[in-house]
């Protein structure tokens, strides 16, 4: 398994969500850099250091991107094609965490090569076990495009 | 890992999953592990490069075209490489939405940035020992198979 840091960067814009993927990380025993933003809008203001995110040491590249489909300003749909369609971004692990389970939104995100694609269980513990699943898998054994650690 | 119950509603039809794999032994390890696994699958197994993409590539005489939900593709394998199969499904239109995972021994930066620059979904590095490749084959199956979610399969939502 791995043992060096990872950055990921986690959009989602329910705060409930948000919490308990924040906290479910931050109980996770690799030590990580969870970065988490709100709208879509941000997510592509992030990725290409532009407006208030333009200092790389404080807004550093992420590894993975863990990313919802509904949300403000930049639907998640949009934001996997903006990423794929990048020089910077087009090999960027995404794994989609999203409420919903519509046959077209899963085809459409493997369309545009998101990883993975998880539906968040309504019920408490499952979304805290699907949590601890998806942190064994992406950042123990899955292995990334450039190097981690820093 | 942890142990979720099946999903209760929506139709599930199996899980197909075609490995690729030449070496005897880690196939038998894979499919055994998998195929005790709670979601119900079926593991289609080729041992080199060729028989994988006569199998999955459209033929004029109707043959091949296989669909399978998933590909568990080694990269060392005789006849055609596995980053040359995996270039080659996702420059078919028919195949490209299927998602593929690199299960090989070789850690390479070189091999990892090439199989992510064909958009494979995810790159695992089989470990040395017994143990650990039981253990990432058990987590492999929890994530693949009962948690991510397949185009053209559909699940029931939450579960």
């Amino acid at each position: 398994m791995n043992g060096e840091p990872l950055t990921i960067l986690f959009v989602e814009d329910n705060p409930d969500h948000a919490e308990l993927v924040m906290r479910s990380f931050e109980d996770h025993r690799v030590a990580n850099r969870i970065l988490h933003l709100s709208d879509g809008e941000a997510a592509v203001d992030y990725l290409f250091r532009r407006g208030d995110y333009g200092d790389p040491e404080k807004y550093p590249r992420p590894h993975v991107i863990l990313l919802d489909l509904r949300l403000p300003k930049v639907d998640g749909i949009e934001i996997l094609k903006i990423i794929r369609e990048s020089e910077d971004y087009k090999t960027i692990p995404v794994v989609i965490l999203t409420t919903s389970h519509a046959e077209m939104d899963v085809s459409r995100a493997y369309q545009y090569h998101a990883n993975s694609y998880l539906v968040k269980p309504l019920d408490f513990e499952k979304f805290t076990k699907l949590m601890d699943d998806l942190g064994f898998y992406w950042l123990g054994w899955n292995h990334y495009p450039w190097p981690r650690g820093g | 890992m942890t142990l979720v119950k099946k999903p209760g509603r929506g139709t599930t039809a199996k899980l197909e999953i075609l490995l690729v794999e030449d070496d005897q032994a880690h196939a038998e390890l894979i499919i055994r592990c998998l195929e005790n696994h709670s979601i119900d699958n079926h593991i289609h197994h080729l041992s080199d490069g060729e028989a994988a993409l006569d199998y999955l590539l459209p033929k004029q005489d109707g043959g091949g075209h296989h669909r399978p939900h998933v590909i568990l593709l080694d990269l060392r394998l005789p006849r055609v490489d596995g980053l040359e199969v995996l270039r080659q499904i996702r420059s078919t239109d028919s195949l490209d939405g299927i998602p593929v995972i690199v299960l090989s021994t070789s850690r390479d930066e070189a091999d990892v940035k090439k199989a992510y620059s064909h958009h494979v979904n995810s790159y695992l590095v089989k470990p040395l020992d017994f143990a650990t490749f039981t253990k990432l084959l058990d987590d492999v199956g929890y994530y693949w198979l009962q948690w991510n979610h397949f185009p053209g399969r559909i699940l029931g939502g939450g579960h």
